[in-house]
């Protein structure tokens, strides 16, 4: 088994000096490949993918990418290093254009973003007819698209996703989970955060159901699919 | 009655007037809309950001007339604008090391800067007394009239003349190229998009990438220049007095509300929409009311209100915006 | 709430400084800084309550204690009976009628429900008042300016005792504080900060320009005292014959005790208003401020009345103003509309509560009597270090007289860092809230 791109190794920590709210937890995702988090409702689900990203303070475990321990880089410089993160809430520019959001995205970058922004419009067609719009006068689906495409344009090798169908309808769900999987084929690899545990797991190379800070159960998305305990008490059935 | 007079009289009046005081509000309304938008806090340090930025000039201009330096019919003035420019950019961006900084890393409240800023607006306004006193100075020199009410007068044969001030024509045409680079900036490159981003979505900025410290420098950079710009500019057409500057506060605030706080077109809007109020409401009419109806003479000035009410109409402008549409004629936040 | 030892310290320091001054220089001095001192704090008591206890940014205390200034003049000063008859009725009534438009103009906003006709209907209402208003007022004005200019030109005052003017001025400064707080409060603190900012400039202005009213910019002068006339004490044979056993000029001695009867009304009405601050920070009230000032939203979720509150603790502490305005101006004798500097009467208050301590009522005298001493004391010795700097320089050089030329706005730049360096490494202020 070759070793995880990226690895939240035994992650212990919280907010600030407050009492900590994941206990060595684990989390990894392999190159170009899927990895869901999924759980009951403050279960640390976000909270472990901000730990992994490096919005919380650590107390004990580590962070690394490649093989290289990256816990004390702060998240700014994890995007430099090629992580890229979409918050849940307030993750465009609203009121910029769409093409101004992509371009900020590649901010960091010096070199022609031109081919990028060429392929998110490809992944996103609909964007590129509403490139001269604001992201403000998009719909909630079209808004997850151009927050997605804002983070790939930094050319991420991970792409980190909080809850990126919260607030959508199934339909637009179902589409941007078939563009996850299209981004993850381009050799990206995926962390998410799902409320729709079915459906993530369904797309997902592995699985973690996290609860009360703690991983509960880790395997493929499959295996937790058939896992009759899974099934009981996190899918409803 | 004689309707082209009356137009003329009106122009001259305050038509002129009116749009170069709107200028000077508008250039004054968008340093303190940037520094909202981006910093997130009232400068009340600003009017006399504007008085050091003309003073600065003023010492430069006086030594360019030393050294015979002149701009022949333009304002020598002119010239040292990037100077004194430069050394108001010197000058925030020292206090902003040294004072706002602190706070920024802190992550104070909004208030506190306020608060701050008017100890920062305290020791401006000290220092601009300190070094060039609080008398009145003048420093415009160049051809005082483009065309002077004699000349239109000759021209026309109209009985009204109508004088433009070379520094009220100047202060448009400054205010325009000021605002037109602006825009440019802010919309066509890319340091300017990234301060849009940042004044939008402060979190996602930084996830993009965006350096904040390099985006407040270069905000206060911009400021700096707009304050001194509007100061001198300001300066030139009344004259410079360093309380007058910190007078210019309310007009200037009130412009940038009524356009909405972080809004750079409403700060032009409200610059204009406060400006041609109070020139209008504080007018006296007599002359143009007498000739469009020449059979009434009034007894009165047939003024609305006194000039010395003029921030009462800003005020009154503000109050009525506040009441009924309180994110500004433009909704405000966002650069 | 008791006072800890150091901060009794405190207290004793700023005492001994303006004693000091009395040993150094004169009691006159000293005692006049005691006085001025002592206003100054009851100033920002008024401000602490506002924002020490509410958070709430008020940039317009110059304003309110215009107020009280003008209740003063309102108040005691005889009336002027000519100007009276030849206009007093017709200028009450205009401005009966101007508020009355304008309060129509309010029920018109509140009754015609919103559609095409309401806009239209507000702006009739309050064009034709405006004229109508205009039409009664501008004669009336002119009638009573024209009487005795020189000496009047206004309507005068009540004719009573110049201490009703007290309550009066912060009554007046109140209802000034209820319209802009009804309008800019429960929006962003910056709009309340700029709202008072214009209030403040207009009340000015008004007492600049109208001349009826406040005489302007001719001043008012000769407001009746409510201690004896230094004139008088030398008079009594009294007063003269008990001060000379004690070995003291008659003439400094009357002014000392005048002085002195000064110190005793502002002193009583110092601790009493500190009494009632402090009872009411801790009573029930004083506690939901400050849960209010914390939590806005936790405060506004568990039923306060947020913005009601607000407007609450904006008037009242809004009247305290008021009523110091109106002893500064008793204290002055005179009116000076011209005097009200923004500098001076807002932002240095605002220095007196944030350098004694924001929410603390000690704090808030403690910073008024420190604060105000030191604005009088750093133009002297800013003369003095700059005389020291430029004693090497050769007279006539163009530094030395700039200098010597400029000292005297070491005031705004010495405050200026103060101000900053308190909130840089003592945001707290000297007695701190608990």
């Amino acid at each position: 088994m070759s070793d995880p791109f990226l690895i939240g190794d035994s992650l212990s920590g919280g907010y600030g000096r407050g009492v900590d709210i994941l206990h060595s937890c684990t989390i990894s995702v392999k190159e170009g490949e899927i990895a869901v988090i999924v759980g009951p409702n403050g279960a640390g689900k976000s909270t472990a993918m901000k730990a992994v990203f490096g919005m919380l303070d650590l107390h004990e475990g580590s962070v690394r990418l490649g093989g290289e321990d990256i816990s004390h880089l702060s998240p700014q410089d994890r995007v430099a290093r090629g992580m890229a993160f979409v918050p849940q809430n307030a993750n465009t520019f609203t009121s910029l254009t769409v093409e101004e959001n992509l371009e900020m995205g590649a901010f960091l970058r010096r070199d022609d973003i031109s081919g990028t922004m060429a392929q998110v419009y490809e992944l996103f067609p609909v964007l590129q007819d509403k490139r001269r719009q604001t992201a403000g006068e998009l719909s909630g689906g079209q808004r997850q698209q151009v927050a997605v495409g804002r983070a790939l344009m930094t050319q991420p090798r991970v792409l980190m996703l909080d809850e990126p169908t919260a607030g959508v309808s199934p339909v637009v769900m179902d589409e941007l989970f078939d563009r996850i999987v299209e981004v993850a084929r381009t050799g990206i690899s995926i962390l998410m955060v799902e409320q729709n545990a079915r459906q993530a797991l369904e797309i997902a190379d592995r699985g973690y159901v996290m609860v009360q800070g703690r991983n509960a159960f880790t395997d493929t998305g499959e295996a937790l699919l058939a896992d009759p305990e899974v099934r009981r008490s996190f899918l409803g059935g | 009655m004689d309707p082209l007079n009356a137009i003329v009289a009106f122009a001259n009046f305050v038509m002129l007037p009116a749009v170069a005081y709107g200028s000077q509000l508008a250039l004054g309304a968008l340093g303190v809309t940037m520094i909202y938008g981006i910093l997130r806090f009232s400068n009340f340090a600003h009017g006399d950001t504007m008085a050091f930025g003309a003073m600065a000039t003023i010492f430069s201009t006086w030594w360019l007339q030393a050294m015979g330096v002149t701009l022949g019919p333009f304002p020598t003035a002119l010239l040292a604008l990037p100077a004194g420019i430069a050394a108001t950019a010197v000058f925030v961006l020292l206090t902003d090391r040294l004072v706002y900084r602190f706070y920024r890393e802190q992550k104070s409240a909004p208030v506190i800067l306020v608060i701050v800023s008017m100890g920062v607006m305290f020791v401006t306004n000290g220092l601009v007394r300190f070094v060039i006193g609080v008398d009145e100075q003048r420093f415009a020199d160049g051809a005082r009239f483009i065309i002077t009410a004699r000349e239109f007068k000759e021209l026309t044969g109209l009985k009204e003349g109508l004088a433009i001030k070379s520094t009220a024509m100047l202060t448009v045409v400054v205010a325009i190229i000021v605002v037109v680079l602006l825009f440019w900036f802010l919309n066509r490159t890319r340091t300017g998009k990234s301060m849009r981003a940042f004044s939008d979505n402060e979190d996602l900025a930084l996830l993009s990438g965006i350096n904040p410290e390099r985006v407040v420098m270069i905000t206060w950079i911009i400021v700096a220049a707009l304050a001194t710009i509007a100061g001198v500019l300001y300066g030139l057409d009344k004259s410079f007095k360093p309380f007058n500057y910190f007078q210019l506060l309310l007009p200037i605030f009130a412009s940038a509300i009524v356009g909405g706080l972080g809004n750079p077109i409403g700060a032009i809007a409200g610059g204009f929409v406060i400006a041609f109020s109070e020139v209008t409401i504080t007018y006296a009419f007599k002359k143009v009311a007498g000739y469009l109806i020449p059979a009434w003479e009034p007894q009165g000035l047939v003024q609305l209100l006194s000039t010395d009410y003029k921030f009462a109409v800003s005020f009154a402008i503000l109050i009525v915006v506040l009441l009924f549409r309180p994110t500004g004629l433009f909704r405000g936040k966002a650069l | 709430m008791t006072l800890k030892p150091r901060d009794m310290t405190l207290f004793l320091v700023v005492f001994a400084l303006i004693a000091a001054t009395g040993f150094l220089q004169s009691w006159n001095v000293a005692l006049g800084i005691l006085n001025m001192g002592l206003v100054s704090a009851i100033m920002a008591l008024g401000v602490n309550m506002q924002w020490g206890y509410a958070g709430l940014f008020n940039i317009g205390v110059m304003g309110f204690l215009a107020l009280g200034g003008l209740a003063t003049v309102i108040i005691s000063k005889p009336p002027v009976v000519e100007a009276w008859d030849a206009g007093g009725p017709r200028v009450i009534f205009a401005l009966l009628v101007g508020t009355a438009a304008i309060v129509a103009a309010i029920l018109a906003w509140k009754r015609i429900p919103a559609g095409k006709a309401r806009a239209p209907a507000l702006v009739a209402i309050l064009v034709v008042g405006f004229f109508v208003y205009r039409w009664l007022f501008d004669p009336a004005v002119a009638a009573i300016e024209a009487v005795s200019p020189a000496r009047a030109g206004n309507l005068g005052g009540l004719g009573l005792p110049v201490l009703v003017a007290w309550p009066v001025g912060a009554l007046l400064a109140a209802g000034a504080a209820w319209v802009v707080g009804k309008t800019a409060l429960g929006l962003r603190s910056d709009y309340l900060a700029i709202a008072t900012l214009g209030i403040s400039e207009i009340i000015i202005a008004v007492l600049k320009n109208e001349d009826w009213l406040s005489r302007g910019v001719k001043n008012v002068s000769g407001l009746p005292r409510p201690v004896p006339y230094e004139i008088d004490l030398q008079n009594s044979e009294r007063f003269v014959e008990r001060v000379s056993g004690f070995g003291f000029d008659p003439v400094t001695a009357s002014t000392i005790t005048v002085k002195l009867a000064y110190a005793g009304l502002f002193l009583a009405v110092l601790l009493l208003l500190l009494w009632l601050a402090q009872a009411a920070l801790n009573s029930p009230w004083g506690r939901m401020m400050r849960a209010i000032r914390d939590n806005e939203v936790a405060a506004e979720a568990m039923g306060k009345d947020v913005t009601a509150r607000h407007l609450q603790v904006f008037v009242l502490g809004s009247a305290v103003c008021g009523l110091a305005g109106a002893m500064m101006t008793t204290l002055d004798g005179q009116l000076t509309p011209s005097s009200y500097q923004p500098l001076r009467f807002t932002f240095l208050i605002w220095v007196m509560v944030i350098v004694g301590g924001s929410g603390n009522n000690f704090g808030a005298v403690l910073g008024g009597m420190l604060i105000w001493y030191l604005w009088v004391m750093v133009e002297p010795l800013g003369v003095a270090l700059i005389g020291g700097i430029t004693s090497g320089m050769p007279d006539g050089f163009w530094l030395k007289e700039h200098l010597l030329e400029t000292a005297a706005h070491m005031r705004l730049l010495t405050m200026g860092l103060i101000l900053l360096l308190v909130l840089r490494f003592s945001p707290r202020g000297l007695i701190p809230e608990r």
